[in-house]
């Protein structure tokens, strides 16, 4: 094997300068993937992250049906406590679960005294909030972070806000349906100034669970959601298969199931634009496929025809077709395995260089984003497999035809 | 002994609605250790003759024996073999394969047909490479040797692997006259050396007279006659 490979490196050797270009071309192309996958990988990571961990949480459960009918934000498909206390003895058990809370969902009327609109709030517990969705205090942003919310306090949408023209330390009155049907105020003093972000909840204000129990006139626990934080994002495929199958098991007098769980991705718009960038990725790997495909094969069909004589001479005395399709398959493979390492090596530091230099930049209202790429081992030797397998099989052709030659016509080719 | 043994071996190629009858049915014998050249004009059918015997081309009729096997039977894989094993070639343009020095050149046929252990195969190659009068050339690459030189090589190649047989297709046609007597006399001086049989085609008659039986080709057909150096052999 070792003089195959000697052999096919001399012949790539022999021609410097095409070896030269082909391999750049496929160093080009392995770049271009590596640092595309590392930078948007980081993109959707980061973004994936903001979603999450400042307003959704990764996974969510809900009674059955209530998802369904969310932009009413029904009152009565709330969890009861016998609910609650289900799902809390379900989460207990699954290792994965980092942390998670429990809102109520409400609308309302909010009232500056002189104007009137509606809003959308999620009334809360500020620790397990901020345990469970920890850059949701860096959606505030005007008025104080720390802490998150204490009863008697509002965070309002900025929207509303600026349309509202109400400023920190305001006073404003809530007026609210319970689902009964009566109608209640409350009024709660400007905490905070709360940054929308796009997604279910976005734009929704924030007040104290207990005053929203106050305004709802709920005496025991009413919850319309829970959202759930994992330790490990990798985990959630898993964990929500565990949380589905163990509660779908709980069901109501009718057989039905009582709860359903979604997880981040259902729920959010985003996960389309992360599927987007997942197929975008996948075109580019496809693009490179074809870079390596054509230009390998090109060179090895021409490597062919110049070494037509000596494949005659070659097959004359003895070389048998098998291995010499293996010395042309191997020049293709030599050729992918160069062009790979050189490109692997640009784009590894490349990233490192990206990191190191500490690359800020803006996204929407979002300033001052850090860029850290990173591209795990796992998508590198995916990578490198493929073009190195698509060497090999763009240099079968050519390498086939070189080994069916007949050595008589080969040796006659001038 | 006869180490090839032809009978009524017919060639006959057609291309679209024109045949040609290149061997018409030919019979012959050549003995081990022998020196025997084809020898005709241009078109005779040497080439082809020698292709046969060197299994790159089949007959269309007749049987053909070499070193007791019968090569019209052999499938591609099977040819390569036997060719591999019993059979060295030396080509007119000497077909060297560039990106290998000499010595590697010499190698190959050790290294990439018969799979020679790296030590046995290095001492054949440097036995070969001073035989020949180029051991003191094994680093030089292709390009960097005369034509003379570079027949020397590929006779080495030929030899290298005790092939029984040795088939030269116009050995002398590139070279100069001084020269190709050179490479006629080490073919000579080989044969005597490790008894290998040299049956080469040419149509040069200084290169005949050297020959010990000559097989004249003229319009497909065979006539035998014995050469000036007959019976030189020991």
């Amino acid at each position: 094997m070792y003089n195959i490979f000697k052999l096919a490196a001399r012949n790539l050797k022999r021609y410097k300068r095409r070896t030269f270009l082909t391999s750049m071309l496929i160093t080009l192309g392995v770049v271009a993937v590596l640092m595309f996958v590392s930078i948007s990988g980081s993109f959707k990571t980061m973004m994936i992250g903001q979603i999450t961990d400042s307003m959704l949480g990764h996974l969510q459960i809900h009674r059955k049906g209530y998802l369904a009918s969310i932009d009413s934000l029904p009152l009565n498909r709330n969890l009861s406590s016998k609910q609650v206390a289900k799902i809390e003895q379900v989460l207990v058990d699954i290792d994965a679960v980092d942390t998670y809370t429990m809102r109520i969902k409400l609308g309302a009327m909010f009232s500056n005294f002189a104007e009137t609109t509606n809003i959308r709030l999620n009334a809360v517990l500020p620790e397990q909030e901020l345990n469970t969705v920890p850059l949701l205090s860096e959606r505030i942003i005007q008025g104080q972070a720390a802490g998150l919310i204490e009863k008697g306090e509002i965070l309002i949408p900025e929207l509303i806000a600026k349309g509202m023209r109400v400023k920190i330390g305001d006073s404003i009155v809530l007026v609210a349906n319970n689902k009964d049907g009566s109608v209640n105020g409350l009024t709660l003093q400007v905490r905070g100034i709360l940054e929308g972000i796009s997604g279910p909840g976005g734009r929704d204000g924030v007040i104290h669970l207990e005053d929203a129990k106050t305004l709802l006139r709920i005496t025991g626990v009413e919850i319309s959601e829970i959202a759930i934080r994992l330790k490990d994002m990798n985990r959630l495929p898993q964990t929500y298969a565990d949380l589905t199958a163990k509660l779908s098991s709980i069901k109501n007098q009718q057989g039905q199931p009582v709860f359903e769980v979604h997880t981040w991705e259902k729920l959010s718009p985003f996960f389309n634009i992360a599927k987007m960038i997942d197929l975008m990725t996948f075109f580019i790997r496809i693009m490179l496929v074809a870079i390596v495909l054509v230009s390998i094969m090109n060179v090895m069909i021409m490597a062919v025809y110049e070494r037509i004589n000596e494949i005659g001479t070659i097959a004359a005395i003895g070389t048998l077709p098998a291995r010499i399709l293996g010395i042309f398959m191997v020049e293709g493979f030599l050729l992918g395995v160069l062009g790979t390492a050189i490109g692997t090596i640009i784009s590894l530091v490349a990233i490192a260089s990206m990191n190191a230099s500490k690359i800020s930049f803006d996204f929407g209202r979002q300033t001052g984003l850090l860029l850290a790429p990173t591209i795990s081992a796992g998508e590198v030797v995916v990578v490198v497999l493929t073009v190195i397998g698509i060497a090999v099989v763009a240099s079968l052709q050519p390498a086939y035809k070189a080994a069916k030659m007949d050595p008589i016509v080969a040796l006659r080719h001038v | 002994m006869s180490l090839v043994v032809a009978k009524n071996l017919k060639k006959t190629y057609v291309a679209g609605d024109i045949t040609v009858n290149a061997i018409q049915g030919v019979d012959f014998s050549i003995e081990s250790a022998s020196f025997v050249s084809f020898v005709g004009p241009s078109g005779s059918g040497k080439s082809t003759l020698l292709n046969m015997i060197g299994c790159l081309d089949p007959p269309t009729e007749g049987t053909l024996q070499v070193a007791d096997n019968d090569i019209t039977r052999l499938d591609r894989r099977e040819a390569a073999r036997f060719r591999g094993e019993n059979i060295g070639f030396v080509f007119q343009d000497f077909n060297l394969i560039p990106v290998l020095t000499v010595f590697e050149n010499v190698e190959y046929p050790l290294q990439m047909v018969q799979n020679w252990p790296a030590g046995k195969r290095r001492e054949r190659v440097q036995e070969l490479l001073e035989a020949v009068g180029m051991a003191d050339q094994g680093n030089k690459y292709p390009g960097q040797i005369s034509g003379g030189q570079k027949q020397r090589v590929a006779v080495a190649r030929a030899l290298v692997t005790k092939a029984r047989l040795v088939l030269a297709d116009e050995p002398t046609a590139n070279l100069d006259r001084e020269t190709a007597t050179r490479i006629i006399d080490l073919m000579k001086k080989m044969r005597d050396e490790f008894d290998t049989t040299f049956i080469f085609s040419t149509h040069d008659p200084k290169v005949v007279k050297n020959a010990e039986i000559i097989y004249t080709l003229e319009d497909g057909k065979l006539i035998k006659s014995q050469g000036d150096n007959g019976g030189h052999h020991v």
